[in-house]
């Protein structure tokens, strides 16, 4: 009696993954982009403007790493923008009603309207989780849904225009600080990227997201709780958001409604050419953060070269569809082989 | 209860002799959405024993097992665990208690390592910390100890379907195991594995573990099982005692009828050749300079190692693969660039091994997967409006002479089991004119009883004047219904057969050339 497993179809290998595995064509594809921006750009390689990239790289990156986990997870948060809204002007909010109450009590007022814009992602990312875990709603559908109820709060607390009055303090020392010349925001991400990259590897939880996203019933099967590790990567997800959010609104100095408006796309763009799957169950933090400086620096390079935003916008689109495209012929490729 | 069946069965499972049990289901119901998966069924198993779960799919097997494992509760009857009445919540709370299951679809996280698997749920920590030395050390000593051949640092992706098996085993055996739960554990098994596999149940059943053994194949029940409970139609028709049935009982048990021999008699009356293979390549190398003819009335079959190109070549007739060179003629005419809409208005219908991901929408009723194939005929539409009365009235007669069970064409077809699938896909080639039916190993993964089904529709197909083209694995199936036989090795067909040169020995030869023929029951997939 001869049998085969041919019918039962093996998990194709992923040869092609951009990212995955080895760390993939990112690498090579950032110092290219570089050298060729120092060689051809002279106003590139200036350490004003690295500093600039840096800066703005640093939100996208704490952003884009929350997006990972909840992509590790399987799914996406589409609410991230929204939720850096609400943070933003709750904050703000929260810190001139307090430092006009207490006029002397700056540092009270700087602490109440960071943890009011916490409280902010907190809330956005339980009732995202719950909707996710408990109700089995698509994610899609939750956070975009929750984008929009999100984004109308922020709007409707401001009706739309920046809300000014920060304490100095809170500008001064958090927004614009440098520190060996970088700002605060690139040490902050600094730390969430190193701590998720070695949380995901080396602690209990980091290997259950990372399970929960793999095979979700193999994971409840296993002895994972799966609805907790769901929910905590909408949590985290939306809390690293309310901190992107609130370094943001610092070095703004107002609180501003329009705030995270490019940032969900851009935060999925760089998670999906670090090579985070969208079917779930794997991502590198490090990567995710050279996907966000990429992406930085292919914006700088277009401001340096005065491309029109709308163009940026164009091309910034296609480049995600581009290596979304890639990654599912890279599958594809590699199930024929 | 059910009566006893005969004197050597007994059906009352306790006899104050003999041990408590581990477990022990009484009057057990389920149901899903109407349909009666199980109907009050007792089952108990003792510490030490391999009780084998016997039955044609959709007999209530994998509901049984899925419900000493936890995934679903129970609608009705008791369910005691060791002695105590017992819900389980989930599957994790069952697998903490000692209730180990090895599904066939796995229980692993394709992206993480093997000990990572291993030890998912019940990670070794250390001062917050993953201790990952720990792990590796425990994982690779019950991995020797095991006598499997696993890198622990590997990512369970990149395994064999056979391998990852053995990680799931590993896995199971990890905890402290009281109830093991194995379901249909040698499908993807070579020869060495599965002596492997009875040698770690024999020592697990020697330490107390009770296992329950699901499988369809008849030897394995045999060598393992101590006791066979046998199921039919959600309902316990028998529980035996492994040593005091024979074959032939157990068959009639399964299947509510005596089963003489397997295969039927096939009455062959080669007509003329419907289908013409010459000189085809495919461009991924799969086959090369294939020949290959079919005749109306006969069996076709292909024989072949795993990977010999066998399935490839049919599926290239049907349009499914790139073809680099060669020639298809249907009657005699050539059948240019094929594609599935071009092969079925000719008459040629494909189907599948995988009939999951090739052959059926899961969500979708039977009833649309039965006509999906042929909705252009007046028989389903008109104007491009579909006539569903007319194809309820059609699907319904056709699922009826199909022997599907139960007889209902709404329920989604994913709810169906294996052998209840394949007769919806062989239902799709019928209301067409189809004439030339190629056949995809259509008996892999289905039981006896539905493989005998098949074989009957094979039957009524030939008698009507239809060309068979039968590709399988299954050596003692192409031996037993192929009139014309031709055997694939490496990418290129190395013989064609006729007559009483359709015989093991000679098959084998091709499959094995320039080795001595190998003997008996060979496990060709050991030799890839």
């Amino acid at each position: 009696m001869i049998r085969n497993s041919t019918w039962a179809p093996s998990r194709p290998e992923r040869a092609f993954r951009i990212g995955v595995g080895e760390a993939g064509l990112l690498p090579i594809m950032v110092s290219l982009l570089i050298a060729v921006l120092v060689i051809f750009e002279p106003r590139f390689a200036t350490v004003q403007n690295a500093i600039n990239i840096l800066r703005n790289a640093s939100f996208l990156m704490i952003v884009a790493v929350g997006q990972m986990l909840v992509m590790i997870v399987g799914g996406l948060d589409m609410s991230i923008g929204a939720t850096m809204a609400l943070t933003s002007v709750a904050s703000v909010l929260v810190m001139t009603a307090v430092a006009g109450a207490l006029p002397d009590a700056p540092n009270l007022a700087i602490l109440t309207g960071i943890a009011a814009g916490l409280g902010c992602g907190l809330a956005v990312g339980v009732i995202n989780g719950l909707c996710v875990a408990l109700m089995r709603v698509p994610p899609f559908m939750v956070t975009l849904g929750m984008a929009s109820v999100v984004g109308g709060v922020a709007l409707m607390l401001t009706s739309g225009v920046p809300v000014y009055g920060l304490p100095q303090p809170f500008i001064d020392e958090v927004g614009r600080a440098l520190w060996l010349g970088l700002p605060t925001a690139f040490y902050v991400a600094l730390a969430i990227v190193v701590g998720l990259a070695l949380g995901l590897r080396f602690t209990r939880p980091g290997v259950r997201t990372l399970a929960v996203g793999g095979n979700r019933q193999a994971a409840a099967v296993s002895g994972v709780p799966t609805g907790v590790y769901l929910l905590g990567a909408y949590v985290a997800c939306s809390l690293l958001a309310a901190v992107a959010s609130l370094l943001l609104t610092a070095q703004i100095g107002s609180g501003q409604g329009a705030i995270g408006d490019q940032l969900t796309l851009e935060s999925i763009a760089a998670a999906v050419i670090a090579g985070v799957s969208l079917r779930g169950g794997a991502g590198r933090p490090e990567l995710v953060a050279l996907g966000a400086i990429f992406l930085l620096v292919l914006t700088n390079a277009m401001d340096l070269m005065q491309v029109d935003s709308k163009i940026q916008s164009i091309w910034l689109g296609a480049f995600v569809v581009l290596a979304v495209v890639l990654e599912a012929l890279g599958r594809g490729v590699s199930r024929r082989g | 209860m059910l009566p006893n069946m005969a004197s050597a069965l007994h059906a009352g499972p306790t006899v104050s002799s003999e041990p408590l049990p581990l477990l022990e289901l009484r009057g057990v119901t389920k149901r899903f959405l109407g349909v009666q998966a199980l109907d009050k069924v007792d089952f108990d198993l003792r510490p030490g024993e391999v009780h084998a779960l016997f039955g044609e799919n959709g007999a209530g097997k994998s509901t049984i097992i899925n419900i000493i494992c936890g995934t679903f509760p129970a609608d009705e009857g008791r369910y005691c665990f060791a002695g105590h009445e017992i819900v389980f919540r989930d599957a994790r709370q069952a697998r903490t208690m000692g209730v180990s299951p090895v599904f066939q679809d796995f229980s692993l996280i394709p992206e993480l390592t093997v000990e990572q698997n291993l030890f998912l749920g019940r990670e070794v920590v250390r001062g917050g910390l993953l201790d990952r030395r720990t792990m590796r050390t425990r994982a690779s000593k019950i991995i020797a100890d095991l006598g499997f051949e696993l890198d622990p640092k590997a990512k369970v992706e990149t395994l064999s379907r056979s391998h990852q098996q053995m990680v799931e085993i590993t896995k199971a055996l990890l905890t402290d195991l009281k109830v093991l739960v194995l379901d249909e554990p040698t499908a993807s098994l070579t020869e060495a594995e599965t002596r492997r596999l009875f040698e770690l149940v024999s020592q697990l059943r020697a330490s107390g573990v009770g296992i329950i053994y699901v499988s369809h194949r008849m030897a394995e029940i045999r060598r393992l099982a101590d006791r066979i409970t046998v199921l039919r139609d959600g309902r316990r028709i028998a529980t035996v005692k492994a040593d005091e049935v024979d074959d032939n009982e157990l068959v009639q048990l399964m299947t509510g009828r005596p089963v003489g021999v397997l295969y039927p008699v096939i009455c062959h009356r080669p007509a003329a050749a419907t289908l013409e293979v010459r000189d085809l390549s495919l461009r991924n190398g799969a086959v090369r300079e294939a020949a290959v003819t079919a005749h109306a009335g006969e069996i076709t079959g292909i024989a072949g190692l795993v990977g010999c190109g066998k399935s490839e070549l049919v599926r290239a007739i049907y349009g499914l693969e790139a073809i680099h060179r060669g020639e298809i003629r249907l009657d005699g005419a050539l059948f240019h660039r094929p594609t599935p809409g071009a092969a079925l208005k000719r008459g040629v219908c494909y189907f599948p091994s995988d009939r999951v991901a090739e052959g059926l929408a899961l969500d979708r009723p039977i009833r649309e997967n039965a006509s999906m194939a042929a909705l252009d005929l007046p028989t389903f539409s008109r104007a491009g409006f579909l006539r569903r009365a007319s194809e309820r009235r059609t699907v319904q007669a056709l699922m009826e002479r199909l022997n599907l069970r139960p007889v209902q064409i709404e329920p989604p077809v994913g709810r169906l089991s294996g052998g209840n699938r394949q007769k919806v896909v062989l239902a799709r080639g019928i209301p067409r004119d189809t004439r030339i039916f190629l056949f995809d190993e259509p008996t892999v993964g289905i039981d006896v009883g539905a493989k005998v089904e098949v074989y009957e529709v094979m039957q009524h197909l030939l008698a009507e004047g239809m060309a068979i083209v039968l590709v399988s694995s299954d050596l003692a199936e192409v031996l037993a219904l192929s009139n014309r036989l031709y055997v694939m090795h490496r990418a290129r067909v190395v013989a064609e057969l006729t007559g009483a040169d359709i015989n093991e020995a000679t098959v084998l030869s091709h499959f094995f050339p320039g080795e001595a023929p190998p003997s008996g029951n060979a496990q060709p997939e050991a030799a890839q």
